[in-house]
């Protein structure tokens, strides 16, 4: 298997994307941080597939009599005010967490891809008028703009994914023009124009792969800020409403009682900084081993 | 009617003019080269024949039709290109079967394995090499998946931009060889972009000397054996080749 896979003279498609793919994955597991970046997404993904087994009690349901109850072998993270536990609240806030993060991402990316390809490869007015489009939303700060965002489309998790998405692409698309114009004069782009090939099918296959690595990476390390923001909206009341149990909004419930039962804002607080962390080391792990520039060639 | 036939064209760059009233006629089946200095001009009018430098004047006839300001489909069926430089010419992605598959699926050509198999043999290259990526192959190797994607449409016309600059001498020598005999093969018509003359010799029938922009002279090859050039650019040309 190894060997079909490391063939330098593969025999088919389906064994040269393959071979390929064996040797990122090999370049990725050298090194211990990215395997623990990937662990920790692992985990989150996992924990997110089967919340309802792994949390012990309901996320929603109150327990007045059990109201702000220390850590212990009963509630590993403690109570909250409403004698929710919060082990089960946080194992169910990873849903949320993971739901905006790839829905983040899903509009984002490409969003932000095809505008830069299309801007990049074409020039003149195309360029002029998307990039203007670019700057104005790249001139706003991020939370504000998210924050503007929620506001008027009112409070919800699924406008704070919309708002996040919005103030997400602009750089994106910045990132994707400026490798688009690093290739669009290229000869192998003007080599295959010559067979006569579309526009459309130049961006698409051509243009399109070669953007795509930097945008992986640029995504991965970007989660722990889309992360941060949805958390932020969370936090100010315009993301997840309750009794959802997202974990900016469990920080914000949290804060009254910070000084007294310190574990009702901590314990959200880690989940977030774990699932960043891990988010971090992943991205960087991806642009060792995908980014042509770096030092080690594939 | 001849393959390629220039008259009186002019090519700018945004704007800015760099090749003045060209003419020159490439018969069917000859190989036709044009020589000069880095800068005179050769590469542009190659690629104004190609689409690729939009910005000309005057009059561009490719087989009995006239040239065209930016590559299509019908142009690309006639007349294709070889560049310089075989490790910017290929997509570093994607897999000398996808490069060479490619061609037939943008015009909707069939039986497609069986093609790629049969342009890789006419290339020299073994079909091992198939499902490789181009940062495992050789420059020679490169530039002959090169060739062979210019071959995959089975065009008449052939441009040659320094096809051999890039590469080390023994494989530069290779690479003229499989070109020679190509063109025997499928009759090719050669236009040729080369400041070495040696590989003018080798490969070509005529020469046209390119002094900044314009043509100083149209000259048989047998002239680099004898020196019978009549301009003074040429003569000058020919000298610094050290053949005298």
């Amino acid at each position: 298997m190894r060997a079909w896979l490391l063939d330098e003279s593969p025999a088919s498609r389906r064994q040269a994307a393959a071979g390929r793919a064996y040797r990122v994955t090999l370049d990725l597991l050298h090194n211990p941080l990215t395997v623990l970046g990937g662990l920790i997404i692992l985990a989150l993904i996992l924990t997110a597939m089967f919340a309802p087994w792994i949390a012990p009690e309901s996320p929603v349901g109150q327990n007045l009599s059990n109201r702000l109850l220390p850590p212990s072998a009963d509630h590993w993270m403690g109570t909250d005010e409403l004698g929710r536990d919060i082990f089960s609240r946080v194992v169910y806030g990873a849903r949320i967490t993971l739901l905006i993060v790839a829905l983040v991402a899903v509009i984002a990316a490409p969003v932000g891809l095809i505008v830069g390809a299309v801007s990049g490869y074409f020039g003149g007015w195309a360029d002029r008028v998307l990039m203007g489009i670019t700057d104005i939303f790249l001139s706003m700060p991020k939370l504000i703009l998210a924050l503007a965002f929620a506001a008027a489309l009112g409070p919800g998790i699924e406008n704070a994914i919309i708002a996040i998405a919005i103030t997400t692409w602009p750089p994106y698309a910045r990132i994707a023009r400026a490798e688009t114009l690093t290739l669009r004069n290229s000869e192998f782009i003007a080599a295959t124009r010559l067979l006569g090939a579309s526009h459309t099918r130049l961006i698409a296959s051509h243009i399109l792969p070669l953007c795509s690595s930097s945008m992986i990476i640029r995504v991965t390390l970007d989660m722990a800020g889309i992360i941060l923001t949805a958390a932020g909206l969370g936090f100010l009341g315009l993301g997840a409403q309750p009794p959802l149990p997202e974990w900016g909004a469990m920080i914000s419930r949290g804060r009254s009682f910070i000084l007294d039962q310190w574990w009702v804002a901590t314990m959200p607080g880690f989940a977030i900084i774990v699932v960043s962390l891990g988010f971090c080391f992943l991205g960087d792990g991806l642009r060792d081993v995908l980014d042509p520039k770096s030092a080690r060639k594939s | 009617m001849s393959a390629i036939s220039l008259r009186g064209v002019d090519i700018a760059y945004a704007g800015q003019r760099v090749v003045h009233g060209v003419s020159f006629e490439v018969g069917k089946g000859e190989s036709f080269a044009l020589v000069g200095e880095s800068g005179s001009g050769k590469s542009t009018v190659l690629r104004a024949i190609a689409g690729l430098a939009p910005e000309w004047i005057g009059e561009i006839t490719l087989l009995g039709q006239p040239g065209s300001h930016r590559p299509n489909r019908t142009l690309a069926r006639h007349c294709q290109m070889v560049f310089q430089d075989p490790y910017g010419s290929l997509h570093p992605r994607k897999t000398v079967d996808a490069v060479l598959t490619e061609p037939l699926a943008i015009h909707g050509i069939g039986n497609r394995d069986a093609r790629v198999e049969r342009v890789l043999a006419d290339v020299g290259l073994d079909r091992r090499f198939r499902f490789r990526y181009p940062h495992q192959l050789s420059g020679g190797q490169r530039q002959r998946v090169a060739i062979a994607r210019a071959l995959m449409l089975e065009p008449e016309v052939l441009l040659l931009d320094e096809p051999t600059s890039a590469l080390d001498v023994s494989v530069q020598a290779e690479i003229l060889n499989l070109l020679k005999r190509l063109r025997a093969e499928h009759g090719l018509t050669y236009l040729m972009v080369t400041h070495n003359l040696p590989v003018v010799s080798f490969l070509c029938e005529r020469i046209g000397v390119m002094n900044k922009g314009r043509i100083v002279e149209i000259a048989p090859a047998t002239a680099l054996h004898d020196g019978a050039f009549s301009d003074p650019y040429s003569q000058a040309l020919y000298a610094a080749s050290g053949r005298e």
